[in-house]
């Protein structure tokens, strides 16, 4: 498989599947690690609780790692993007990947604002990377979460919802987004499209 | 800023959309495909498929409705009607339902939120809840308003939301179908209730009612069938006079 989608039970894939055809690709999902073996890029979706993570077990952790540090794209997508991080306070006692700095919180936010964040809501493009190729400032995209990564060095864009959060990151051949990008209308496609991109570069 | 959420329903039976739709340029003016596929060209935010049939047969047919839309539209999806059990649920999300909206059966069992939401996510359950004025209160029915029960509505959803579910879709059996406006007072008593997004329905008729539920009812997000269906262009019209208002509203210009 060129695209491997790593489902470890935490929703249902086929949305992001359906995104990714209309992106132009065909993803496959991996039954065992050694399938990561040849693949072009990694993409790890998931939503609710960040304890799901631990699902992906060490096994797929190591191989999903040395993967990427032979410079296979990634792309984390809602609680994949988190998953990038050291951890969250959501499982205060769970590792992250760790590739990226930092710790995912809940998000603050007051009344009238409701947490979960629910809804459309704008990018705020901080710099320009390869996730975001056409991506204009402002763009609205579909978010659905209660917690969030941190405005790090690797954020280059930020939503704000009674605080600004991580929505996009990149870090050379890391990216992650809080948002779904396959429910995001020609927005979210573009995005895919970009990661595949990066997957032929 | 989080932007009010439009969004359109589409009841269908027997895979065709049931209220009257009259655009004059759909081939076929039935087809929830191509419904879908013009709110979606107009800018709508989500969609809810809600399936008024109830035979095994027009459960296929609603799948691959489902599939249709969600294979072409990439827009967050709902699904309701007639989801009894998980098996329910998890057919019409593997078909592509992003959500499904639970009514009468997550009264009766109300544990069926709290497994859906577990095995899925919150964000794919919204509890529906049809409520209607007794004085000073309002009471939840269930079997399309059809049967009352002793639950009153700001109770249910807090319920509700405290068993899993990620948002509360609620509608007003005495404003439903008389377009004279959304219950802004049973939508804020809800809103106020629940820390989860609140999508109001029944009563629209102007484009005033959907700025009133917004303000005065603190709605989330709010929903409407037949309103959509009067004039080719009423997604787009209402988004940017409630944009002119100064609600946070989606822009409707085509991305990249």
């Amino acid at each position: 498989m060129r695209i491997a989608l790593i489902d470890y039970g935490a929703g249902n894939l086929t949305s992001v599947l359906k995104g990714f055809r209309a992106a132009g690709d065909e993803p496959g999902i991996p039954g065992a690690p050694a399938d990561l073996a040849g693949c072009a890029g990694i993409v790890v979706p998931g939503v609710g609780h960040f304890a799901a993570t631990s699902s992906i077990a060490d096994a797929w952790r190591a191989a999903i790692t040395r993967r990427v540090e032979a410079g296979v794209p990634f792309l984390g997508i809602c609680l994949g993007m988190q998953w990038l991080f050291e951890g969250s306070e959501e499982a205060p006692g769970m590792a992250g990947l760790g590739l990226l700095a930092g710790r995912c919180a809940r998000i603050e936010a007051e009344r009238p604002l409701k947490v979960p964040h629910v809804g459309w809501n704008a990018l705020d493009v901080r710099r320009h990377s390869p996730i975001l190729d056409a991506i204009e400032d402002g763009t609205q995209v579909y978010f659905t979460h209660s917690f969030a990564g941190p405005v790090t060095p690797e954020c280059c864009a930020s939503t704000t919802h009674g605080q600004a959060f991580a929505a996009v990151v990149q870090r050379d051949n890391v990216a992650g987004v809080q948002f779904h990008p396959e429910k995001s209308g020609a927005a979210g496609l573009r995005i895919l499209r970009n990661f595949l991109a990066m997957t032929r570069s | 800023m989080l932007s009010k959420r439009i969004i359109a329903c589409l009841d269908v039976r027997d895979g065709s959309v049931v209220k009257g739709v009259n655009f004059e340029d759909l081939r076929n003016a039935g087809d929830p495909a191509a419904l879908a596929r013009r709110y979606n060209a107009e800018g709508i935010d989500e969609l809810v498929i809600l399936d008024v049939t109830a035979t095994i047969e027009a459960r296929r047919a609603i799948a691959a409705t489902i599939r249709a839309v969600s294979s072409e539209l990439f827009i967050p999806l709902a699904v309701g009607g007639g989801i009894r059990t998980g098996a329910d649920a998890a057919a019409v999300i593997e078909a592509g339902a992003d959500k499904v909206s639970l009514n009468t059966a997550a009264l009766a069992d109300p544990a069926l939120i709290t497994s859906l939401a577990e095995l899925y996510g919150s964000q794919a359950v919204i509890v529906a809840i049809d409520a209607k004025r007794d004085g000073d209160r309002w009471i939840v029915f269930t079997r399309s308003g059809r049967d009352g029960t002793t639950r009153e509505a700001g109770e249910w959803a807090r319920e509700a939301e405290h068993r899993g579910a990620g948002e509360i879709l609620l509608t007003s059996i005495d404003r439903d179908g008389t377009r004279t406006g959304f219950d802004c007072e049973l939508t804020a008593l809800v809103a106020g209730a629940v820390s989860i997004p609140v999508i109001a329905s029944g009563g629209a008729g102007t484009f005033e009612h959907f700025h009133d539920v917004f303000t005065l009812g603190q709605a989330d997000a709010a929903l409407a069938a037949s309103v959509f269906h009067y004039s080719e262009h009423a997604v787009a019209e209402l988004k940017s006079y409630l944009a002119q208002r100064g609600l946070p509203i989606r822009s409707c210009s085509s991305p990249p």
